[in-house]
This record gives structure tokens, C-alpha cells and sequence, in this order.
């Protein structure tokens, strides 16, 4: 049997307006770059394009994918003030449009993002309408999910074996691995975990200690109300 | 578990001896492993926010950036004149707060829709206000427009870019009167008469907001769907048949939404979009905003 329908994907989400795919599916998406950078982002450049170039004025979406990056859920009303909040907390943003691009959804956002501590990281997302999103591209890897699950995101030189410790990692815990997708290019490997349950810190540690390991990050699901980025 | 049909949820209800918001809370429950308490507590969550919405945009000063709307709802309520008495009249104000809050970013349940969000909270504090009707049993009643909302996401589809306004207020509109005939007491039957009768009054009506923005007409669309809810409700309680089954309507919208041309579907291209006015408006309103940026 498929996945049924929440009574709760009917009456939501809860968000803060205009637009579900243009607002909510926005600051989702930069919400989750948030997440992926896990430090306190200093600059952001965000280009959109498409149909998110073209209306994201009237749709509050520069706002809302801001106050995403800021940790701000869907339903969360400080991404009404987000431009404000963003200046008094440090973070600097740049927004570049592209009116017209066949590669992209019509409701795409990349987000670049570089945290206090250093850190890098550049997501490719699309809102799909009723604020469901699907994130296509981290770190020039092609990928594809919805973060409607517990997600961990590695990069890793692509050596026998790393697919077997990774997930290895995450049974030794306890954890259901529901979905893994595997891309290559060059030397490397991205993988995209999609877990029942949530990736604990010790989980994270291990797979991070391995030497091969360039990068791992987690992406929490986001159902309404979990606004705030928990640091 | 699983419901494709609303037949197939009246049979249910038939068979276990429960109403369509018990019938609904045993499939939430069923498929995503909650509790009866958290099934509740979420729907708390939905009521609270549509009241607050629809206090706020009865209160708080609400003009869209856009200028297009400008405190349309304490207007409408503050009316000296009731085409119908004031009960009609204030139904009407709380769809369009909804709407004014909503354009202006506020925090509203897309239920099922961000563009529809106003029919629900007006038909469900509407029936507070008119009833009595307690937030325990408002809560019952979300539920029924779950059931209504499930079946028609399955059939046809809330997005106006797929099945026009049909698919937003007109949805919006069949679960709204399909609350009302829950609360008045109605049978399972009589639900499903209403929610015929709401959506062959939506049949083919297309999306066309001006400046694409969730305004012109989204706002004012809402307020004649609360109209739609409580009338198809009061001819389904009264008796009257939808002669084409209620699974079958939603069918149909599906069939004209596939028919009706992407230019009447989200796409600014037509319709309202499309006349001198709106075109007119569309360019002061993003001339304006080049301004405010610059």
C-alpha cells in the first residue's frame, strides 16, 4: 500500500501567507540549507529563478527564504521581519534573479550559504505547491528529496566499502533505513539516507570520524510549529 | 487504510457503526501511527490558527502591499445595510480577514489552500457564533472536511495551476457545506448531497488572480464560497438530492480542469489577469515595488 494522505496535508499547512509554493515551500528551502550548514550562516547569496524571480516580491518568497536561513519554520511570523532580524543578527544576503531557465522547476531557489565558523554550502531546491518541496542539487551533486523524513546527506571519496560503514553506522543504532539514493562524480560519492527515526549526534560523530568522509549533515523533517533551528 | 471514494467512507461509517469524524480519526490514527489525543491535538492547532486569523483581519489594520486590499473585512462587517440580515454579512467579512491576512503575510491554515483559506474559518466560527456550536465539536467537524478534502486531493486537485479556482474555492466551498450539515445534525448521505451541490456550483471556474498575487479575485471568491457552503448545505438538510452522486461531481471537476486552458489556470495569461484593468493594475502594482526597492 502507498503512503496515504495526512488528514493534516488537507487542512495545512499552517504558514504564514500569501502563497504556499512561493512562501511556505520557500523558507523551507532555506530553512534546510540552514540545516545543512549546521553553524550560524554570516553571508548568503541566493539566486532564483523562474517564477520565483519573477513574483517574489508579491509573494514575500526574498523573505521568506531568508527567514528560513535565519531558522524560521512555515508558520513562523518573524519572516514577516526577516530582512530585519537578518541585519541585526549578523547574516549578509545578496539575491540574483534568472527570469528564464528550461534546466530549472518553475519555482526553483539556489542558496549559497558560508557560516561564522567557515563552513561552505550551496543547495539547489524546488517548491512543488502546497508548500512540499524537493531539494535537487547540494554541493553540485544532482540528488533528490523532500526532507519529509530524517535525512542524512554524505559526501565521501567514493572507496569500497563506504556505502557498507555508512549504513552500517546508522543500523548499529537502532535505525530503519528507508530510502538511499547514491550518486558519483570524479572520486566522490553523495549519498542521500532517508531514516525512520531520528540521526542521533553519536550516529553523526561516527560517520564524520570515518577518514573518507568529506561531509555529513542531517536534515530534520519539518512538520508545522517546529520552528525554531534548534543550535 | 485507505479511502479513495467518499462511498467508500459512508460504507465505513455503515459498517463500524461511526460518524465521518470518528471514520476520519481511525484512518489518521491507522496510518501514521497516532494516538487519538495527538489526532486532536493537531486539529487544535488548525482551529486555533483559523480563529486567530479571522480575528485578526476582523481587528487589525490589514492593507496589502499591493494596495489592492485595504480593510475590505471591518468594511463589510461595519456595513449598515444586510442583504440577508447580518449573519450573511459577517460570514462574508471573516472569509475576506482571512484572505487580507493572508496577503499580508500573516499565519493562516492553507486548508486546503493558502488562496482558499478563508471558507473554512468563516463557516466554522460562523457556525459559533449562530449555533453555538462548541470548539469540541468544530473539531469533529475539521474532520469531516478531511474526508471531503481527501477524496477530492485524490480525484481531482487543490492546485489552481491543474483545476482552476474550482480546485481551491470550490473544494474549499463542498468541505465547508459538508461541516455545516455534520454540525445541523445531518446524515452521511445528506453530507455527501452537499458537497454535490457546492462543487457543481464551482464547476469550471477558473484561476485568474490579477498580478498573480493571492488578491483580486481570490479574496472576494472566498466570501461568495462561504455563500456556496451554506447554501448547498441547507438544500442538502432540507432534502433535496444532488441527482449526480457526489463521487461523480468530483470526477467531473477533474475531467474540466484537464479541459480548461493553461491561460485559466494560475497562469496571469487570462481571464481577470487578462482584461485592461487588470493589466493596468498589474503594472502600477510592480512599478510600485521597483520603487519602494530602489
Amino acid at each position: 500500500m502507498s503512503e496515504q494522505p495526512s488528514i493534516f496535508d488537507i487542512l495545512g499547512p499552517i504558514m504564514i501567507g500569501p502563497s504556499s509554493s512561493h512562501t511556505a515551500g520557500a523558507s523551507r528551502i532555506g530553512y534546510i540549507a540552514r540545516q545543512l550548514l549546521n553553524e550560524k550562516p554570516v553571508r548568503a547569496v541566493i539566486t532564483l529563478y523562474n517564477s520565483f524571480a519573477k513574483t517574489h516580491k508579491g509573494h514575500g518568497t526574498d523573505r521568506a527564504i531568508v527567514g528560513g536561513i535565519l531558522g524560521f519554520g512555515p508558520d513562523d511570523p518573524r519572516i514577516r521581519q526577516s530582512f530585519e532580524i537578518g541585519k541585526e543578527e549578523g547574516l549578509e544576503w545578496e539575491f540574483k534573479f534568472v527570469g528564464d531557465s528550461a534546466r530549472f522547476h518553475s519555482n526553483t531557489a539556489k542558496i549559497r550559504l558560508e557560516g561564522a565558523g567557515g563552513g561552505k554550502v550551496e543547495i539547489t531546491g524546488a517548491s512543488l505547491g502546497g508548500g512540499r518541496i524537493k531539494i535537487q542539487e547540494i554541493e553540485g551533486f544532482r540528488v533528490d528529496f523532500t526532507a519529509s523524513m530524517h535525512t542524512l546527506v554524505v559526501i565521501a571519496d567514493d572507496i569500497p566499502g563506504s556505502i557498507r560503514n555508512i549504513s552500517g553506522a546508522i543500523a548499529d543504532r537502532g535505525s530503519n533505513i528507508a530510502n538511499m539514493y547514491v550518486s558519483r562524480s570524479e572520486k566522490l560519492a553523495n549519498m542521500v539516507i532517508e531514516v525512520d527515526q531520528p540521526i542521533d549526534k553519536e550516529t553523526l560523530k561516527k560517520i564524520e570520524s570515518f577518514p573518507w568522509v568529506k561531509f555529513a549533515r542531517r536534515v530534520e523533517p519539518m512538520v508545522d510549529g517546529s520552528s525554531r533551528y534548534e543550535k | 487504510m485507505e479511502f479513495n471514494y467518499l462511498s467508500e467512507i459512508v460504507e465505513y461509517c455503515r459498517r463500524e457503526g461511526k460518524d465521518m469524524a470518528q471514520a476520519m480519526v481511525d484512518y489518521e490514527m491507522k496510518n501514521k501511527g497516532l494516538t487519538r489525543e495527538q489526532v486532536y491535538e493537531g486539529l487544535k492547532r488548525v482551529l486555533l490558527v483559523m480563529e486567530e486569523s479571522v480575528e485578526q483581519g476582523m481587528t487589525q489594520q490589514v492593507i496589502t502591499p499591493s494596495g489592492m486590499l485595504n480593510n475590505w473585512a471591518k468594511t463589510v462587517a461595519q456595513a449598515s445595510v444586510n442583504t440577508l440580515g447580518p449573519s450573511l454579512k459577517m460570514a462574508a467579512a471573516r472569509a475576506i480577514a482571512v484572505g487580507e491576512v493572508n496577503a499580508c503575510m500573516g499565519k493562516i491554515a492553507a486548508a486546503p489552500t493558502a488562496g482558499s483559506a478563508g471558507i473554512l474559518p468563516a463557516v466554522l466560527v460562523t457556525m459559533m457564533e449562530e449555533h453555538g456550536t462548541t470548539r469540541e465539536r468544530l473539531l469533529d467537524a475539521l474532520l469531516v472536511t478531511s474526508a471531503v478534502g481527501l477524496i477530492f486531493a485524490k480525484n481531482s486537485s487543490f492546485a489552481g495551476s491543474e483545476a482552476g479556482c474550482m480546485g481551491e474555492t470550490g473544494s474549499a466551498a463542498a468541505m465547508g457545506a459538508a461541516a455545516i450539515v455534520y454540525l445541523l445534525g445531518g446524515t452521511e448521505e445528506q453530507i455527501l448531497e452537499a458537497v454535490g451541490f457546492a462543487l457543481k456550483a464551482s464547476m469550471g471556474l477558473v484561476c485568474d488572480p490579477v498580478g498573480g498575487l493571492v488578491e483580486e479575485p481570490c479574496t472576494t471568491r472566498n466570501a461568495v464560497g462561504v455563500a456556496n457552503a451554506f447554501v448547498s448545505a441547507q438544500l442538502a438538510l432540507a432534502g433535496i438530492k444532488s441527482l449526480i452522486p457526489a463521487d461523480e461531481v468530483i470526477a467531473a471537476t477533474k475531467e474540466v480542469g484537464d479541459l480548461m486552458s493553461p491561460r485559466l489556470k494560475e497562469s496571469g495569461q487570462g481571464g481577470l489577469a487578462n482584461t485592461k484593468t487588470g493589466r493596468e493594475i498589474q503594472k502600477r502594482v510592480f512599478a510600485t515595488v521597483r520603487a519602494q526597492k530602489g
